[in-house]
């Protein structure tokens, strides 16, 4: 399998594998752990904002509830979307970088036209503005803008690949064979792809973490539920930035996110390492 | 590439008038100016439609709203939303559309409809200067800093230095820049309270008179310290980390080579051949940065309330101010657009064979 190459690449990377084990380790404490933890979602007056402690890891909060429990539950939403909006923007751009290369002419200017201007929209405001006609309490709703905005950029870096592929001798080869353009880009192109497409998906799903928790952090993407998100708003809300004892019912969602996107990034960072060559040998 | 580029021979033209028009039709500066107008046209048509088709809309909603709470008839509101949002409810959409984009063309973005009767535009330009002096002044100083930081990395390579900066860069990179924001807030405010944050709040403190002395200029850098300290400590990794990159790939060229054989001094290696070339990639990321960096201000000046475009954004969101929702939005648009085409136009004086492929 492919996927499985470049993960066993991967691992030879010192921050790759850090970046790997982590995002495990993270999957699976969202996946699994509500199987496990239960969720304390009662309030407990006399034991607000507590410090982290072998009965409550994480602290309490503003109604004295455990956070590491909302921690737990709290990041199946956040994957989700960033899954689903990473997936669609990545699909949009894997098919409309492969067709503009293959084909070029005049669907290769349309394409690289649209994609110029909608790299230019401004991203994070027009969510903003949308979100004050449409209201954004659905996730999938959120996952498709997210993605319908994202892919301009993996979409040029995808063309600019395939451009480059497309001169290989094997694909001359196929070509010559007359196997069709659709066996072309699935059979020859897009298994060299592979590398390239999930660095697309990795970068694609920040993008979306960083606009949906800006979203739900001001307010305008009204999720309920467990959601390290809308934590951060609540917590925000109930002015706990401004005191001192509640530094760690703020700080844990928030740690929670950067520690996601830090491992998202060096994981994406260490697989350009490795299938970028120029890279490679620069450093 | 290059070499197919520059190896074909262009066909040999008579400067007649019509050949003239071509080439300008065909330049790339034209090309450029065009897809930026476009852009620009397409946003603007997008929003109107988002705002005036979209079961719910806000002209619906604001109907209803006066109905509900004031008792009015459905024509004495549609008359009251019709002269509020400078509408003619009796012309078709198209023609809204059209007098909408004219109004457009002439400055006139509309009134607020909060604060009634002020002009849109009026209101936007006692925001946008606070965004334009923050967020421009930290752009420069991260681009800036980031280059030379890049550099000297990279021509320290796996030291102990490259190893220090190059990760501190990936981690301030990776997260977000409203999360980085919370944590100064939190560690250098309220825990620590290294910054007296809250005398920080806002853009300027009363009683300042706006003007070229020393008490203005202080107080104004004074307040946007934090949101200045938070867009270059996000967006300095990223420069960094390109610039190390550029500047490895370039040292490997012929060039370069060359100049070290001639024995120039390494001073001047590093300026005139290295830098001057590493750096171009930077310049057409730089514009991009723009429009990343104004999009993220809603937050970010949301969490210093500072008063910019982007608080101001956020609040007509809130009230459901929709003319000045879309007037920000438009001047978000063209600043991103604007930045973009001057990228493309800079990057295209500075390594001409872009402009040569561009116009291929």
């Amino acid at each position: 399998m492919q996927i499985l190459n470049i993960l066993k690449l991967l691992t030879r990377n010192k921050v790759g594998l850090v970046g790997l084990i982590g995002l495990t380790l993270f999957v699976l404490l969202v996946l699994l752990g509500p199987l496990f933890i239960p969720l304390d979602d009662e309030a407990h007056v006399t034991q607000i904002y507590q410090p982290p402690s072998a009965q409550h890891w994480l602290g309490t909060d503003r109604q004295g509830r455990d956070t590491w429990s909302h921690i737990v539950y709290g990041g199946k939403d956040i994957l989700y979307i960033a899954l689903v909006a990473g997936a669609i923007s990545t699909s949009i751009a894997v098919v409309g970088g492969a067709l503009a290369a293959l084909i070029g002419g005049v669907l290769d200017t349309v394409i690289m036209t649209l994609s110029d201007i909608v790299l230019t929209v401004p991203r994070f405001p027009i969510l903003a503005v949308l979100a004050a006609v449409v209201r954004f309490d659905n996730p999938l709703l959120l996952a498709v803008l997210i993605g319908v905005l994202a892919w301009p950029p993996l979409l040029r870096a995808i063309r600019a690949q395939v451009l480059s592929l497309r001169e290989r001798d094997y694909i001359e080869a196929a070509r010559a064979l007359d196997l069709g353009t659709r066996h072309i880009i699935a059979r020859e192109i897009l298994p060299n792809l592979m590398s390239y497409i999930l660095i697309s998906l990795i970068f694609a799903m920040t993008a979306a973490i960083y606009e949906q928790v800006g979203l739900i952090f001001l307010g305008l993407a009204p999720l309920s539920g467990q959601n390290w998100g809308v934590m951060i708003n609540y917590a925000y809300g109930a002015g706990a930035i401004w005191q001192k004892d509640s530094i760690y019912y703020i700080m844990s969602p928030v740690l929670a996110i950067a520690l996601f996107q830090l491992l998202l990034v060096s994981t994406a960072r260490s697989l350009e390492e490795i299938f970028n060559p120029r890279l490679r040998t620069g450093i | 590439m290059t070499t197919r580029t520059l190896g074909r021979t262009p066909p040999l033209l008579l400067p007649s008038p019509l050949n003239r028009a071509r080439n300008l039709l065909t330049s790339y500066t034209f090309l450029k100016f065009i897809k930026a107008l476009l852009t620009i046209f397409f946003v603007t048509s997008l929003t109107f439609f988002i705002v005036h088709l979209m079961p719910g809309n806000p002209i619906d909603v604001y109907i209803q709203d006066l109905q509900n709470q004031q008792g009015m008839s459905y024509s004495d509101a549609r008359d009251q939303a019709a002269s509020l949002f400078q509408l003619d409810f009796n012309q078709p959409m198209y023609l809204q559309y059209f007098e909408y984009l004219g109004n457009l063309l002439q400055g006139n973005l509309g009134l607020s409809f909060r604060s009634t009767g002020t002009p849109v535009s009026k209101i936007i330009f006692t925001f946008l200067p606070w965004t334009v002096f923050s967020v421009g002044t930290s752009l420069i100083i991260s681009f800036t800093l980031g280059i030379l930081l890049g550099m000297v990395v990279a021509y320290r390579r796996n030291g102990v230095l490259d190893n220090v900066l190059s990760a501190i860069a990936s981690v301030l990179s990776a997260i977000p820049n409203y999360l980085i924001a919370i944590i100064v807030i939190s560690l250098l405010g309220v825990q620590t309270g290294i910054l007296p944050y809250t005398r920080m709040r806002g853009s300027l403190s009363p009683g300042i008179q706006v003007g070229f002395t020393a008490d203005f200029i202080g107080d104004i850098f004074f307040h946007a310290f934090m949101p200045m300290l938070v867009y270059v400590l996000t967006t300095l990794g990223t420069w960094m980390l390109f610039m190390k990159s550029s500047t490895v790939s370039t040292l490997e060229e012929d060039y370069v080579t060359v100049a070290r054989a001639r024995g120039l001094k390494d001073a001047r290696i590093a300026t005139s051949y290295v830098g001057r070339n590493a750096a171009l990639p930077l310049f057409t990321q730089l514009a991009i940065s723009i429009g990343f960096v104004v999009g993220g201000s809603i937050v970010i000046e949301q969490l210093f309330a500072y008063e910019g475009v982007g608080k101001l954004l956020f609040s007509s969101i809130q009230a459901r101010d929709y003319a000045v929702m879309q007037g920000v939005f438009l001047i978000i648009t063209i600043a991103v657009v604007g930045s973009n085409l001057l990228a493309d136009l800079l990057y295209s004086r500075l390594d001409p064979r872009i402009r040569v492929k561009g116009t291929e």
